[in-house]
């Protein structure tokens, strides 16, 4: 007997208000396409693009623990300030980030890369030397390439030494428009 | 390394494999108004323990005695004693035996639950015994009394 809508969505919502989720997600949909957006109680855990949520579950409930459900009410804030910030009203994310899965050294990356002011760029190698491994630019961008909130922590705004974009995990098309809605870059290299 | 055949699933996954059959197993329990309560539930006392669970084996009669748990509950705050329940007209592919699981409602709780579990979800009487928080053995009596009870309904 299928479970009606309105039932599935109560008890999501309730599993969600009585806090013993390990993870809540949604997905969402966005200008560069739908979202998985997951947050852990000590907050948002992952934004991944293309989502196959069955692989992504799988991972979060080894990063974080095995409650893993989709329960809106866990990541309204931070749709909505996605949302914002595609209507290019939202220049920075007031949101926790947990990271805590990651290895120490993407986390001092990825605590870094969170000061590069909305609209501007830096580069891989300028990005290690503010964390003291001015050697490390090639791992820098190997932790940028794992980034697993991108948009929130703006991988997107690390480019090569010589301009060029080099990579995204997202794609360098998304690349492309989240550096063009900034307008860290000529809409002319957008279209 | 050795393959994990018992791993713990996403609580996502659980749920979204148990819920249709649950939620079908509550309303034969309790009819379908009491079962939409039973359900939030059923599946929150899950969400608490399931951290706590050490296996992936028997998730399904795990799910199914959570269930019996918050039927035998809700029936002891709503229903009167003797109070018989709507039929409900189900849909699920079932064994032979289906038509007796739909009189089932008729039957005393534990008798009925026996009934349903074997005969509606293919349940082993290890798995009734222990949703029923009692023995395999005196699962199988329950269920074949009920099964004796509704023969004698249907040829009488």
């Amino acid at each position: 007997m299928t479970v009606p809508d309105q039932l599935d969505r109560r008890f999501r919502e309730a599993a969600g208000a009585e806090g013993i989720l390990d993870v809540a997600y949604d997905l969402t949909d966005s200008p560069i396409g739908q979202l998985l957006v997951a947050a852990s109680p000590r907050g948002l855990c992952r934004v991944s693009f293309d989502p196959e949520p069955e692989r992504e579950i799988e991972t979060l409930a080894r990063g974080f623990g095995l409650r893993v459900l989709r329960s809106p009410g866990g990541v309204d804030r931070a749709r909505r300030e996605l949302d914002e910030y595609f209507e290019g009203r939202r220049h920075e994310f007031d949101l926790e980030v947990d990271l805590s899965p990651l290895p120490a050294f993407q986390q001092d990356v990825l605590g870094e890369l969170v000061r590069v002011p909305y609209g501007h760029v830096d580069t891989y190698g300028g990005l290690a030397e503010r964390i003291g491994r001015p050697r490390a630019a090639r791992a820098v961008g190997g932790a940028l390439n794992r980034n697993p909130v991108p948009i929130v922590v703006p991988c997107h705004r690390i480019v090569g030494a010589s301009g060029s974009l080099v990579g995204y995990a997202g794609g360098l098309e998304r690349k492309r428009l989240l550096l063009g809605l900034e307008g860290a870059i000529p809409q002319t290299l957008v279209d | 390394m050795m393959h994990a055949v018992a791993a713990i699933p996403p609580f996502e996954r659980f749920y979204e494999e148990r819920k249709d059959e649950i939620f079908g197993y509550l309303a034969r329990m309790l009819g379908r108004q009491a079962a939409e309560d039973a359900f939030q539930e059923t599946f929150l006392r899950a969400l608490r323990g399931y951290g706590k669970l050490e296996h992936g084996r028997h998730l399904r009669a795990w799910a199914f005695t959570i269930a019996t748990r918050v039927a035998a509950d809700a029936r002891r705050r709503t229903v009167p004693s003797g109070g018989q329940l709507e039929e409900i007209p189900v849909s699920d592919e079932r064994p032979a035996y289906a038509e007796l699981v739909d009189l089932a409602g008729e039957l005393p709780p534990t008798e009925r639950a026996a009934v349903v579990l074997r005969y509606g979800y293919d349940l082993s009487y290890d798995d009734i015994g222990t949703a029923l928080g009692s023995s395999a053995e005196a699962a199988r009596q329950a269920s074949s009394s009920g099964v004796r009870r509704l023969r004698k309904k249907v040829t009488s």
